[in-house]
């Protein structure tokens, strides 16, 4: 994200794509630096729960941004998150289970699952756009969380407990583990959001978004774009259900399936700004840590209406979230560039 | 364990309980069927018509008093809303699938919390003659008076309804303003006054709903969560917009749900609801009496 | 770009160090120090489906620390209670535990109110080998096998709980029993402990239903028991659902088979609950931790109670108190005992304490079996008995809630069939 490509972004669905080798180059150093920090991080604080509560943040980075696929490109709006994310939660204890596998194995075959899963939801897009789009989404998440509520193998509504097993070499605590592996998470779920924007998918995800039959007529391959995008959507919301496991020691269906989970991946990318890869990131960081610092300070039903006012408020007055906001700042102050683009470039 | 006895139980119990879901999707099936506004926040509305009632049932009020009061106060409220709704969105005609559904979202959960902040979490009931009370067919089947009263309220509605915009001037105005907008301010009529009329009787209506819904169990704040599943069920099973369909979809939630119930079990009721609608969407998306 | 990652580190860096700094400013040394509070940390639900227990359950924790620093504090120390809502979800719980013990720094742990939240602190305190008070959980350590745990509430297992309230039926000749029961964890728990145990003891299951939480209409499930003529009817519902039953029940009937009806309805033991259903709940036989009978009286209980009332309405929590707050107050009297016999905060310590010792708190000694439950388990079983509508004041009487099992305090007979036991 450059002030250079900025300017042009709002109506021009086109201009993204410019992407220059320049700009890949700083969002390589850009997650080079973030990982080098996190490392430091690490190694610096002792305290667990700096882990714990960042790595809470940074799954809803992941889950934003995959939400955002689909969501913020092509207009499909999934309110069943949380079904993905549990399918990935469910994957992951089937294989600690039958198989005690690795925790990367787990995030694998979670990955998977949510991925086929998204293969069926594509499927439905075929025939159902916007709101009805959206109703299915949440009818597949309830029918998959009776499915796991009538599972015995699965500990049904009394949910399962596990132990964690010692973490793995250099790391000295499972919840630091949990943390770096979610932060690598992050950045390829980041990455893979940035390069769909950027690519050909991204264009013609936004056609469909724009007019999808318009865009049909004009030979672009909607249904593999749809399924496309459901698919790496699903999978990265999978594959960040993978470790909650672990994190929680614990799952039951009720929590799994949250429809907290599902909210926050759509109010996170509407705060921050839908068109591009950077605002689920800014919305996900912001919201997420807003919704960690009142669970431990004040009152959480407060939790919950921060996320509705700030919801209501971004859609009313800033509809392109803050992303929107800059950039209309930035307009307005002229050409300023170079300071927003060393912004843009932190994350 | 299939009886008779039981499936004829399960149908009764199935058609009172579909008219009751009718009612309370009833509001929904104006608001969003007819006038395309992607009305999540209409089970927190719901809701909030059940507090409101038990609120005043606090002062000695009788439930369906209660809901026939607050019905003009909801009125209002709508309209204000559709204000709001037009003028943020619907007057720009921009992108307002996502916006205008993640708006009615983070309405939903201001409501709730304002009703967790101003009445708790605890549960809340209301007293009535009716309540608790039954009709004592045979020995075998008594039927709860709660569940006759809903039935009956909600073929009043559902009536009303119907004629209200088949037969007025402003009813089929809203039908118009739902089928071609330009059409209807050619003929002279605004079609921004006519949808928010439109959304004002929606909200009224669901307020009456809501005095049903208290008067059938006990009301939660996050009650309304589980009825964002049942009422566009009802409403995209029915075909949008169309009233009668609203009542006939209802009860084929409300019978089905029963049925698996008795016969399969309760466990499984709620995922059968819904694969019901995603069955729906994916053979016939335009609904039963779809236009 | 170099300069924008190390900006994020000190922003990291910068919470971490806050958290740090706010923590040893309070307590300077993890050390034995004379005069900084004993801090205790716990979440408890005060929103969410727990929620209204929760908040009546913190004000008999509150009341406790009250009472001690009052008396100038447990070895010269206050006592500090560090509280957080955990919105009656276990996805919140493993945060604010890794919080309380990682940034607050507390010195004891009180689990959270309910099963499903405590459920990811065992093996958190396991792992970490930590001493952890339940509070009115369900057979949430079987899994995990802490030896550290120690449940506050009266009951150990569905065994016990369930044998009270089948033998009141079996001991009029009942042969047949029905379950009804939530989908969820603990009614799930108790309701399969106790088809096994009615299995073994012979009594034949006619009706086997579990139905998906917050359901409100019950009245179809009603009737299909009805129609199956059974002698027992055992409940395990959640408040909302107890209320939609207790109701559905009055309208439709329950056949005139039945002797004995209840037996793990969570709800019925809460006031706001039990004034609005007034009439409604007589006959029915249900569990419950105390109850004002002459029978069950322990020192300080009654005196607790007097004083939670004035409280209570002050704080608009549950006026009566009876279910939870004074096991809350027990917990702490548990640890202050424990603290005091071992002069320290020694985990280990106070955990062979709570052990070996058998408790005096005020709601009767407690001594605890391996598994960290009650060793003697009391779940009183106990029937509704001429209740009348719109009346809180009534439940304080004796004689309204009659207690017939277990023996040492039972207080009256069985009124039966269950229709009868209505009027």
């Amino acid at each position: 994200m450059s002030g250079k490509m900025s300017g042009k972004m709002s109506g021009n669905m086109n201009a993204s794509a410019g992407s220059m080798g320049g700009n890949n180059r700083i969002f390589v150093i850009g997650c080079v630096g973030v990982l080098l920090a996190a490392i430091a991080l690490m190694a610096g604080v002792k305290i667990d729960y700096v882990f714990n509560a960042s790595f809470v943040v940074l799954q809803f980075v992941v889950l934003a941004s995959a939400w955002n696929i689909l969501g913020g490109y092509a207009g499909y709006v999934n309110f069943g998150t949380s079904a993905f994310f549990a399918m990935g939660g469910y994957s992951a204890l089937f294989m600690i289970k039958a198989f005690n596998a690795p925790l990367l194995v787990q995030i694998l075959v979670a990955a998977c699952v949510a991925g086929l899963l998204g293969l069926g939801v594509g499927l439905i897009s075929l025939r159902l756009r916007g709101i009805f789009f959206s109703i299915a989404t949440v009818a597949v998440a309830i029918i998959l969380e009776t499915v796991i509520l009538n599972t015995e193998y699965f500990g049904g509504a009394k949910g399962l407990q596990m132990m964690r097993p010692e973490p793995m070499a250099p790391f000295e605590s499972y919840d630091k583990m949990l943390f770096f592996v979610m932060i690598l998470m992050a950045i390829t779920a980041v990455a893979i959001s940035r390069y769909i924007e950027r690519s050909w998918i991204g264009r013609g995800l936004r056609a469909i978004k724009d007019n999808e039959e318009a865009a049909e007529c004009v030979g672009v391959p909607t249904l593999k774009l749809k399924l496309i995008a459901t698919v790496v959507s699903g999978a990265l919301m999978g594959a960040a259900g993978a470790p909650l496991v672990m994190y929680m020691r614990f799952i039951e269906p009720v929590s799994a399936f949250s429809l907290n989970y599902s909210v926050s991946a759509l109010a996170m990318p509407i705060i921050g700004g839908t068109s591009s890869w950077i605002g689920p990131v800014i919305g996900a960081l912001l919201l997420g840590s807003v919704q960690q610092i009142v669970t431990v300070t004040i009152s959480s039903e407060l939790n919950v209406l921060i996320v509705g006012v700030l919801l209501v408020f971004f859609v009313v007055v800033a509809p392109d979230g803050i992303l929107g906001l800059v950039r209309k700042l930035r307009a307005k102050g002229g050409t300023s560039g170079a300071a927003g683009s060393a912004k843009g470039g932190a994350k | 364990m299939f009886s008779w006895d039981l499936l004829i139980g399960a149908l009764v119990f199935g058609l009172l309980l579909g008219c009751f879901y009718a009612a309370v999707s009833i509001g929904l099936s104006v608001s969003f069927g007819l006038l395309d506004v992607p009305h999540i926040a209409h089970p927190s509305f719901l809701v909030m018509g059940g507090y409101a009632t038990w609120w005043l049932g606090g002062y000695g009020w009788d439930p369906i008093l209660a809901g026939l009061f607050l019905a003009p106060v909801f009125f209002v409220l709508g309209v204000v809303m559709y204000r709001i709704y037009y003028a943020t969105f619907e007057r720009h005609g921009s992108d307002t699938g996502l916006r205008g559904l993640a708006f009615f979202f983070g309405i939903a959960f201001i409501i709730e919390v304002c009703l967790i902040l101003a009445f708790g979490v605890d549960q809340r009931l209301v007293e009535a003659v009716y309540i608790g009370k039954s009709i004592d067919f045979t020995d075998d089947l008594r039927i709860p008076m709660r569940l006759l009263v809903a039935f009956a309220a909600a073929l009043l509605l559902t009536i009303g309804l119907t004629l209200y915009l088949g037969k007025t001037y402003m009813g089929r105005a809203i039908k118009a303003v739902a089928q071609d907008q330009i059409a209807l301010s050619l003929m002279g009529a605004d079609p921004v006054r006519v949808k928010q009329w439109a959304f004002g009787i929606a909200t009224a209506v669901t307020a009456i709903a809501g005095a049903l819904l208290i008067i059938i169990g006990p009301v939660d704040p996050q009650l309304g969560r589980i009825y964002i599943g049942r009422t566009f069920c009802v409403v995209v099973l029915a075909g949008l917009g169309s009233m009668s369909g609203t009542l006939v979809a209802g009860l084929i939630l409300g019978v089905t749900e029963t049925i698996v119930l008795t016969f399969f079990g309760a466990s499984w009721a709620p995922a059968v609801a819904f694969g019901l609608l995603l069955v729906m969407l994916g053979v016939r998306p335009q609904g039963l009496f779809g236009r | 770009m170099k300069d924008t990652s190390t900006k994020s580190i000190t922003r990291r860096k910068f919470v971490a160090a806050a958290g740090a700094v706010s923590a040893s400013a309070a307590l300077p040394s993890t050390a034995w120090a004379q005069g900084a509070p004993i801090k205790i940390g716990l979440s408890i639900a005060q929103t969410g489906g727990l929620g209204a227990g929760g908040k009546a359950a913190l004000l008999g924790q509150q009341m406790w620390r009250d009472d001690v620093n009052a008396r100038g504090g447990i070895l010269g120390r206050k006592v500090e209670l560090i509280v957080y809502d955990d919105q009656s979800s276990p996805a919140t719980t493993p945060g604010i535990y890794t919080k309380l013990l990682d940034v607050d720094k507390v010195d004891l742990l009180i689990a959270p109110y309910g099963t499903n939240p405590t459920a990811p602190i065992m093996p958190l305190v396991k792992q970490r080998g930590l001493l952890l008070m339940g509070n009115f959980s369900f057979e949430v350590n079987d899994r995990i096998q802490h030896d550290m745990w120690f449940n506050n509430s009266p009951w150990n297992d569905s065994v016990t709980w369930f044998t009270g309230f089948m033998e009141l039926g079996m001991k009029r000749g009942a042969k047949t029993i029905a379950f009804l029961y939530a989908d969820a964890e603990f009614s799930q728990s108790l309701a399969t402990g106790a088809k096994n145990l009615a299995k073994h003891n012979g009594l034949t299951t006619l009706y086997d239903q579990k139905y998906p939480p917050n359901t409100t209409e019950f009245s179809s499930m009603i009737r299909s028991i009805k129609a199956t003529k059974p002698d027992i009817v055992f409940v395990a519902s959640y408040p909302g659902e107890s209320v939609a039953i207790v109701r559905a029940v009055n309208e439709i009937g329950i056949g005139s088979s039945v002797k004995l009806f209840g037996g793990g309805m969570v709800g019925l033991q809460f006031a706001p609950i039990m004034e609005s259903l007034g009439s409604q709940l007589n006959g029915i036989v249900n569990y419950n931790s105390y109850v004002p009978e002459k029978t069950l009286d322990f020192p300080g209980l009654k005196d607790f109670l007097a004083r939670y009332a004035v409280k209570a309405k002050a704080e608009k929590v549950d006026p009566l108190g009876f279910y939870l707050p004074p096991f809350n107050y027990a917990i702490g009297q548990m640890l202050e005992a424990a603290i005091i016999a071992t002069k320290g905060l020694d985990q280990k310590a106070l955990a062979k304490y709570m052990r070996e010792t058998e408790h005096k708190t005020i709601v009767g000694p407690i001594k605890f079996q391996r598994s960290g439950e009650w060793a003697n388990a009391r779940v009183l079983m106990v029937q509704f008995t001429g209740i009348k509508d719109k009346d809180i004041e009534q439940f304080r009487q004796p004689g309204k809630q009659v207690i017939l099992s277990p023996a040492p305090y039972k207080s009256g007979e069985l009124r039966f069939p269950f229709e009868k036991a209505r009027n």
